[in-house]
């Protein structure tokens, strides 16, 4: 019981590098290989705050905070120095892990006997888990609760912002940019802005999952911007065609489930040194999938 | 009003000769007419229509529209003045977008965007009126993803578009050459009724002679960078396809004399 509550867990809390890949891959067509180290920035950031003695609600924006800010810096690789981009991600990733490195100080910190933001849900929410008969899993289901919130306000947010008038702008943007530049956007800072989300989303998924596993590594993001594409396709193999709502809430789907299915695969006997190889394939399936199966040339769904 | 002075655009391939693809082109557009501008191939005149819109840079010269001076302004900040449609459906609508939300954005041209709603209701309902007035039908159609529509269906789209807010200039890119000629049809007709109900300028390059001749209050032939032939009033209502065919004909042989010629002193010099 423990053990699958927390698997969920996990799945709900990286659902958020599903959605910031979603944001820049989906929306942008940009395939952000900052994911991996602003996930790590979001992580070591935030402890590196709580571990000052900062509030856990702020430290954990200020994990966030140095996402956006990891985002936004690729964004301007590509929109005003024209850097292509894989190579603008590259560049910032590659420079993140020395920035990273740096602001933890060393390679890995425990937050042992710091109050984190799970603690606090966990107080909160014990006494309801305990009462609803959770028993000795009443812990992990709090802190499921609290991060399924996390990400149900995250979708909400998102799904709100996409459909005002900067958010339809900058979906336009992302989608064709002749059209978005002939009605006066800035398509440049548009994907700027973009990334900006993205990142923070990426990051906010590492402060997370800090204060969840209760240390933080400067290797922990390698390989997520991998895991999100994974889950962004499955989000969208499990409920085909949908507009922009279905998307997001597709793409938290898909995280969780793509967790379980990790977890199953490992409990079946994988080794976990192939997980990342295993993740890599599932992806690469999901590319192609559309191709061998779909008789039509690929349709713009889901997003 | 389009003023344009002294254009010009030179392009030099690496090691080839300088090309000037538009060279030292003026003309004024009066406000409320409607210019038809055709050339043969890599006449110069997409390359003209270019640097109006703001996608390719001018060598020299200046293009003003309704008074300002945007010869240095960037392609998006030229839509404050300038609506445009391109000769790909695909190019001008946001295929992902609902057709509703690709008008919301270009019910925001030209203007700085905020966190507003981006289809209210009130949108909806004079997107709806819009869409009807110009193709009965489409108007059910505001929630569907616009890359889900034809060709045809998504230049109309495209046209309400571009046309929005009334802009000072109306740029249209062979915006019916990607079409089957009964779409094609539709969106000429389309073309004429908004540009006839808003007293549009407008600037529409084709390739369709039969559309030069038949549209418009004035005709600009393009020809190696230059106004080959500028008619306007009764000579531009007199002029038929044939005329126009005839035209290029002989502006075509004349090319092949100056290539022989061109040849000739080649061989002699080298």
């Amino acid at each position: 019981m423990i053990t699958l509550l927390a698997t969920w867990t996990f799945g709900v809390t990286l659902a958020l590098v599903a959605l910031g890949v979603f944001v820049s891959y989906r929306l942008f067509s940009f395939p952000d290989i900052t994911t991996d180290g602003s996930f790590t920035l979001g992580a070591v950031t935030t402890t590196v705050l709580l571990v000052a003695g900062h509030d856990p609600a702020v430290a954990t924006l200020g994990g966030a905070a140095a996402g956006a800010a990891a985002g936004a810096c690729t964004g301007l690789l590509h929109a005003i120095l024209r850097i292509e981009p894989l190579l603008s991600g590259i560049l910032v990733t590659t420079a993140l892990s020395s920035v990273n490195l740096v602001v933890l100080g060393r390679s890995n910190v425990p937050l042992a006997g710091t109050a984190t933001l799970l603690d606090r849900a966990e107080a909160f929410l014990l006494p309801a888990t305990t009462a609803a008969g959770f028993g000795d899993a009443a812990a992990e289901a709090a802190r499921l609760i609290v991060m399924l919130a996390l990400v149900g306000i995250a979708v909400l947010l998102l799904w709100v912002f996409f459909r005002t008038n900067l958010g339809t702008a900058m979906r336009a943007g992302g989608d064709t940019a002749t059209m978005a530049r002939a009605l006066g956007r800035d398509t440049g800072l548009l994907t700027v802005a973009g990334l900006a989300i993205a990142n923070a989303l990426t990051a906010l998924s590492g402060a997370l999952v800090a204060q969840v596993q209760g240390f933080a590594d400067v290797q922990m993001g390698i390989g997520m911007v991998v895991w999100g594409m994974a889950s962004v396709f499955l989000g969208a193999a499990l409920v085909g065609p949908v507009r922009l709502g279905g998307a997001l809430v597709a793409t938290v789907a898909g995280s969780i489930t793509f967790r379980l299915l990790v977890a199953s695969a490992l409990r079946a006997g994988l080794h976990p040194d192939w997980l990342k190889a295993a993740t890599a394939l599932v992806v690469l399936a999901a590319l192609v999938a559309p191709r061998l199966f779909s008789r039509r040339p690929q349709a713009s769904a889901a997003r | 009003m389009l003023d344009v002075r002294h254009a010009t655009v030179a392009f030099s391939a690496p090691g080839g000769p300088l090309v000037r693809a538009v060279d030292d082109v003026s003309f004024q557009i009066p406000i409320g007419t409607f210019v038809v501008v055709i050339g043969t191939n890599g006449s110069g005149k997409s390359t003209l229509l270019g640097a109006i819109a703001g996608t390719v840079r001018l060598d020299a010269g200046s293009v003003h529209v309704a008074g300002h001076d945007l010869t240095a302004w960037r392609e998006n900040r030229r839509a404050r003045y300038i609506g445009r449609v391109f000769q790909d459906p695909r190019a001008g609508t946001a295929a992902s977008l609902s057709v509703l939300e690709n008008i919301a954005v270009a019910a925001a041209r030209g203007r700085p965007v905020g966190l507003g709603w981006a289809t209210p209701h009130r949108l909806r309902a004079e997107a709806a009126q819009r869409l009807a007035a110009i193709q009965p039908g489409l108007e059910k159609r505001l929630d569907q993803p616009i890359g889900s529509m034809s060709g045809g269906q998504r230049q109309i789209v495209a046209l309400v578009m571009a046309t929005w807010h009334r802009p000072e200039l109306l740029l249209l890119d062979e915006h019916t050459a990607a079409l089957d000629p009964a779409s094609a049809d539709r969106v000429v007709q389309a073309t004429a009724k908004l540009v006839r109900d808003q007293k549009l300028t407008a600037l529409m390059v084709t390739h369709s002679l039969e559309q030069a001749a038949g549209l418009g209050d004035r005709l600009l032939l393009v020809h190696r960078g230059k106004i080959a032939l500028d008619v306007e009033g009764g000579a531009k209502r007199r002029l038929s396809p044939e005329d126009l065919a005839g035209r290029f004909d002989r502006l075509r042989r004349a090319d092949q004399l100056d290539d022989a010629a061109a040849r000739t002193l080649r061989d002699l010099y080298a």
